[in-house]
């Protein structure tokens, strides 16, 4: 099953590109023209964007060199150690919304002390797969087409990554533990 | 400031600047290709097949977009490529899907449709794991996909608690 999955994964866009090229020619749209003037909407994004991400990254880095996302981390520890959850996932589980470089270079090194086959190699990779970075998406997206007020978008966001974080202890705790 | 990390501070800082330049780099390229390539689409009217097929369900999700509308065709996309693990072709059509509701609200302020899209994909609705696979690989996992089925389910729950928070925070912010 996930074999074919995986195949059409990979075999999607080279085929969308395909068959999007055979019809734009047989229905004569001007291919070439359309797509360096889509193009160019590219670039004006990419750099307008750039201030917002920026801002975000570095902000971000900060908290965590100096220390205030450790200190976060080590306020939630005994409580959360207390209900059940492995203490080594803890930092994980709080920066996986937060920055999605850190998240990652995380769970590679969790996967690397604790072997991928362990428990927390499986819970990391769970945790790391079954979510996206919060912050990073609402950067991206409202920044770049100029939205200011986000309203409710940042609790919705962060309380569904909540939701998954527990989710995952829960399953991984079922089928693996 | 209390850990006498102003060193690591310093660092951080100009380091973190140069990665957020590399970032976008490496978005510029997906983003020149995929909305060149997206108005390919659209104009061949591809994604116009496709969105019928799926109009109901994402009326339904999106009620304040008209039937029809060109940022159903980017939504799906976006939903699409998310699915399959391509997030590369994500970003960009989710961007352009995001233009597409502005156009709609006309306004700097987001629109209930715009949330709703972003707590979909926040929540990261996924069945192939990519990144999480290599990494498996990586580290010489006996079985590197034997986490994609708890992965689905985790995801699952959590877009679907999304659509539900989106859904209670709309009916809040109504009253």
């Amino acid at each position: 099953m996930y074999y074919y999955i995986t195949l059409i994964s990979t075999w999607m866009i080279p085929m969308f590109i395909l068959v999007t090229l055979l019809l734009a020619s047989w229905r004569k749209v001007p291919t070439y023209e359309l797509f360096v003037e889509g193009g160019k909407e590219g670039i004006n994004i990419a750099l307008s964007l750039l201030p917002f991400l920026l801002g975000m990254i570095v902000s971000i880095a900060i908290l965590r060199s100096s220390g205030a996302i450790d200190a976060f981390v080590s306020l939630l520890n005994p409580i959360l150690v207390k209900i059940g959850v492995p203490s080594e996932i803890i930092p994980l589980a709080i920066i996986r919304p937060i920055s999605g470089t850190a998240a990652l270079a995380m769970t590679a090194e969790l996967t690397q002390t604790f072997g991928a086959d362990s428990y927390i190699g499986r819970l990391a990779a769970t945790m790391q797969g079954s979510t996206d970075t919060t912050l990073y998406i609402l950067t991206v997206y409202f920044g770049a087409v100029g939205i200011k007020n986000m309203r409710y978008a940042l609790k919705v966001g962060l309380l569904a990554d909540l939701v998954s974080i527990i989710s995952a202890l829960l399953i991984v705790y079922i089928v693996f533990g | 400031m209390f850990n006498g990390t102003m060193e690591e501070v310093n660092q951080a800082l100009f380091e973190s600047a140069n990665e957020a330049v590399t970032i976008t780099i490496g978005l510029v390229s997906m983003l020149i290709f995929w909305l060149g390539f997206m108005k390919i689409a659209v104009e061949a009217g591809i994604l116009r097949i496709f969105s019928k097929l799926f109009e109901p369900i994402i009326i339904k999700l999106f009620p304040e977009i008209p039937k029809g509308h060109l940022a159903i065709q980017y939504i799906l996309s976006n939903i699409t490529a998310n699915i399959f693990g391509l997030g590369n072709a994500a970003t960009p059509m989710g961007i352009k899907a995001m233009e597409e509701m502005k156009q709609l609200s006309g306004s700097t302020t987001a629109s209930r449709s715009m949330i709703t899209f972003l707590a979909l994909n926040t929540s990261g609705l996924t069945i192939v794991p990519t990144t999480v696979i290599a990494i498996r690989i990586q580290y010489n996992a006996v079985s590197p996909t034997e986490i994609v089925g708890t992965t689905i389910i985790a995801t699952c729950i959590s877009t679907l608690a999304a659509i539900l928070l989106d859904r209670i925070f709309y009916m809040r912010s109504k009253m």
